[in-house]
């Protein structure tokens, strides 16, 4: 009997995929460069029928991944060849809608965007929103904790999450609900990465979506000239829903790509959406515009409609996709600096590509200091993608010396592991690996993500012994 | 005492009780080596720990099974890092919650949490939660939490999240220590999303007869801070919202349309974010809630999270809350079971278990003996 024998007996046939050919389907996640193929896919339609599996693959010691929509950029939902993958995709139920408290209960499969879609005409939304939200799963934003351009705001994933249905990796169905008295466990398993369980059902807050909404368009100059404008802002005691920056390189890609009409002098661009109460907006609006005005903007173009607004955001939008167009590979970071430190690392990143002839087109969320450089490179010519490589990591370094991270929203996965201990001591690292063992104790749980090579749970650290008499 | 580590110790006295459970010593550290240098000697010792800040909320939750050292927090009560540019402090966790807001008021800045206790510590605050009438727009502490400092039982400094707002690399240990009352080490560090102080402050008030829903708020695009309802245990109720930000009155008024009567002032009434008495309770509901005679209740409309007070038998009102509801003792003489249904209790003992297999840190103060 083996793993692949107990799940056809539990699955149908057109359930469980052993073929090799559509086992490729599931090779990467949206971070295309680590591949491996899954041992076998399952496609469960019920939280029984996950449970199961995970209890099949404890009996048999396998272990297990889960994937939603596989939009993921860190390699969270990569396979394990020797494992099976989980995925959500035939768990697309909005299993209830409560506007008068504000919440929905949904499945894992279902897409971000989906929840707001069935709320939207009546007011409602749901805030998080990452630019993959037309097709990721909400499954997936709850293993990764994904932000978006509106968390600035509003918060991420964890803020908006109020309970949650897991199956444990010992394949036990549990609920953790912001309701529960004691230890903040929905707080410590959103964001886990899929290591300490699978989120099966999800009850998410749904927003009333506010009176006005407002974005603004501004050219700079120069990247220094926006991240000016962007400390004044946040020193007026504003808090805009959003606040991005582009600068030349990401610009032209964009325009080549989706010919979004931004000011073709401009040397960066910052977008700002203001939301809330219609009296809040307007006022907030002029200040803002003047403060751009001050710190050198030569342009500011409001949008007048919800068509206007979206043409705006579709070049910040369409950033990623764009940069395929000036060049043939690319790889995207994600690190995080504190927002008075912005000017010093994009002058780092500058002196960079200097040093190894390596392009880097800039996109972040300026708001909230989480930089997305698109390290550019062509992967035909020799030694290129190392440089590429070795730029990405001393990018990620700079974000650390200046007291920020390594990752704000795309997670950590297989693809930033190693650098986790440049930012955690052994003592963190291993502390954290206790909450790992009190959940997967077995370790089954997607391994290999997140911690780089971590201790097994039997192994304590030193226990200290000493006679008690000459303490105190 | 505690000769070779140089941590400030002294006898306990009354005062210093735990729930009834009197501890045999105070250690008073001065950082978190010294912290560490505590908790590694009461390991070695075996000697059970019970961490204390303003110790405004140190009766609430169970007694501990055993307490020989109170570790008072109150000398680390430093700022050790405020960006204003940045909107992040750092802090030591002893810092009284009162003390901090008058600092960050000088950069126009604020922890946006609204405590009941003016005592209150950070660590505190974060070790034991309470409800705040502005977490509605703001989060709770777990949500303004970016980074944290704890030391395990053993001794071990360890630390998780950093000094930026958005920063998903690691588990984020400080929201797991949220809510865990001491039971799975000590809270020596905490850093903070700040929030501008908003330029503008106006409350709505209205009687009502028992319960109101506030409904009409809640749908409405006004966007308030907070909705909170006192009931008292005899005697009208009162609502009151509050809405903040450059055009707060002028919302406050058209709020006062939408319900067709109100007062609008620029203060707070006097019972806002103010606990309701002893002993009191935990009440989570997200409808219109039985109330017991004798009982009154204070709370968040629009989040469903109220602190009650009064006698009551807590199975018998249990049983009269809807399924989704909890009730939970947090202070004083409880009748009947402190705790009610908590269906992730076996995953929190098995992560008390790894953190904590020695059972010295303030054991036994949440359900089911963790």
């Amino acid at each position: 009997m083996t793993v692949i024998d107990r799940l056809d007996a539990l699955f149908p046939p057109d359930r469980v995929i052993t073929d090799p050919v559509r086992l490729r389907t599931y090779e990467c996640d949206g971070l295309t460069y680590h591949r491996a193929t899954p041992m076998v896919v399952v496609l469960p339609e019920t939280t029984e029928e996950i449970a199961a599996v995970v209890k099949v693959c404890a009996e048999f010691g396998v272990p297990f991944v889960a994937r939603g929509s596989g939009t993921g950029l860190s390699g969270g939902a990569l396979p394990r060849s020797d494992g099976v993958l989980i995925v959500t995709s035939r768990m697309r139920r909005i299993i209830s809608i409560d506007l008068d408290q504000r919440r929905a209960v949904v499945e894992p499969g279902v897409t971000n965007l989906a929840i707001t879609e069935a709320v939207r005409d009546r007011g409602y939304y749901y805030a998080p929103d990452p630019s993959s939200q037309q097709i990721c799963s909400i499954g997936g934003n709850v293993a990764e904790n994904s932000g978006g351009a509106h968390c600035l705001k509003y918060g991420f994933t964890v803020n908006h999450v109020l309970a949650l249905e897991v199956v444990t990796p010992n394949g036990e169905i549990m609920e953790i609900s912001e309701d529960d008295f004691g230890y903040d466990l929905l707080g410590a398993f959103v964001g886990s990465e899929g290591t300490l369980g699978i989120a099966t059902k999800i009850t998410v807050r749904l927003m009333r979506a506010p009176e006005a909404v407002t974005t603004l368009l501004a050219a700079f100059p120069n990247i220094e000239a926006g991240g000016q404008a962007v400390s004044a802002i946040v020193g007026a005691g504003i808090v805009p829903a959003a606040i991005e920056m582009m600068d030349a390189l990401a610009i032209e890609a964009a325009e080549a790509a989706v010919a979004c009409g931004y000011p073709p002098e401009a040397g960066a661009v910052l977008i700002v959406e203001l939301d809330g109460p219609a009296a809040e907006v307007e006022s907030q609006l002029a200040e803002v515009i003047a403060i751009c005005v001050g710190t050198g903007s030569f342009e500011q173009r409001v949008a007048a409609s919800a068509d206007e607004r979206a043409k705006i955001w579709k070049g910040r939008k369409s950033a990623f996709a764009a940069v395929g167009r000036i060049s043939p590979a690319y790889i995207v970071q994600d690190g995080v600096v504190p927002r008075t430190s912005l000017g010093e690392v994009l002058a780092g990143i500058d002196a960079l590509q200097v040093e190894f002839g390596i392009r880097v087109a800039n996109v972040f969320h300026a708001g909230d200091g989480n930089l997305h450089p698109l390290v550019l490179f062509d992967d035909t010519a020799p030694g290129e993608g190392h440089r590429a490589e070795i730029v990405s990591g001393r990018i990620l370094d700079l974000c650390i010396l200046h007291g920020g991270s390594i990752t704000g929203e795309h997670g950590v996965g297989v693809d930033k592991a190693r650098y986790m201990p440049r930012m955690f001591t052994d003592a963190d690292l291993d502390t954290m690996q206790r909450v790992r063992c009190a959940f997967d104790p077995g370790g089954r749980s997607n391994p290999g993500k997140v911690f780089p090579t971590p201790r097994l749970c039997g192994e304590v650290p030193r226990v200290r012994k000493g006679s008690p008499g000459e303490i105190f | 005492m505690l000769g070779h580590t140089g941590v400030t110790v002294r006898e306990a006295g009354p005062g210093d009780a735990v729930g009834g459970v009197l501890p045999r010593w105070v250690a008073r550290p001065e950082s978190v080596d010294e912290i560490s240098v505590v908790l590694a000697a009461c390991a070695d010792a075996d000697l059970a720990v019970v961490p204390a800040g303003g110790r405004s909320k140190l009766g609430w939750a169970a007694p501990p099974e055993r307490a020989d050292v109170l570790l008072d927090l109150s000398l680390m009560h430093d700022v050790l890092e405020h960006v204003a540019g940045d909107l992040v402090v750092r802090v030591q966790a002893g810092i009284p919650l009162a003390r901090l807001a008058e600092i960050l008021a000088k950069a126009g800045q604020e922890l946006a949490l609204d405590v009941p206790f003016p005592e209150a510590t950070v660590g505190g605050t974060l070790a034991a939660p309470a409800p705040g009438p502005r977490a509605y727009r703001y989060g709770n502490a777990r949500d303004l939490l970016i980074g944290v400092t704890v030391v395990l039982a053993d001794g071990t400094v360890a630390k998780a999240g950093g000094k930026v707002v958005k920063n998903v690399a690691g588990y984020d240990l400080g929201k797991l220590f949220t809510g865990s009352y001491g039971t799975l080490g000590v809270i020596a560090e905490a850093t903070f999303r700040l929030h501008p102080i908003a330029a503008d402050r106006c409350w709505l008030t209205f009687e009502c007869e028992g319960w109101e829903d506030a409904g009409v708020l809640m749908r409405s695009q006004l966007e308030p801070s907070a909705v909170e309802i006192d009931r008292p245990a005899v005697g009208m109720s009162m609502v009151a919202a509050l809405f903040e930000g450059p055009a707060a009155r002028e919302r406050a008024l058209v709020a006062r349309e939408l319900l067709g009567g109100g007062e609008v002032c620029a203060e707070s009434p006097p019972w806002w974010g103010r606990p309701p008495g002893e002993p009191l309770h935990s009440l989570r509901c997200r409808v219109a809630p039985h109330i017991p005679d004798g009982v009154s209740v204070r709370g968040s409309l629009a989040t469903g999270v109220y602190l009650a007070s009064g006698p009551a038998d807590l199975d018998a009102w249990r049983s009269e809350l809807p399924g989704h509801a909890r009730l939970v003792g947090l202070s004083g003489e409880v009748t009947g079971d402190r705790w009610g249904p908590n269906p992730s209790l076996p995953l929190m003992r098995r992560v008390k278990e790894r953190f904590d297999p020695g059972r010295r840190m303030s054991p036994g103060r949440l359900a089911g003996g963790v």
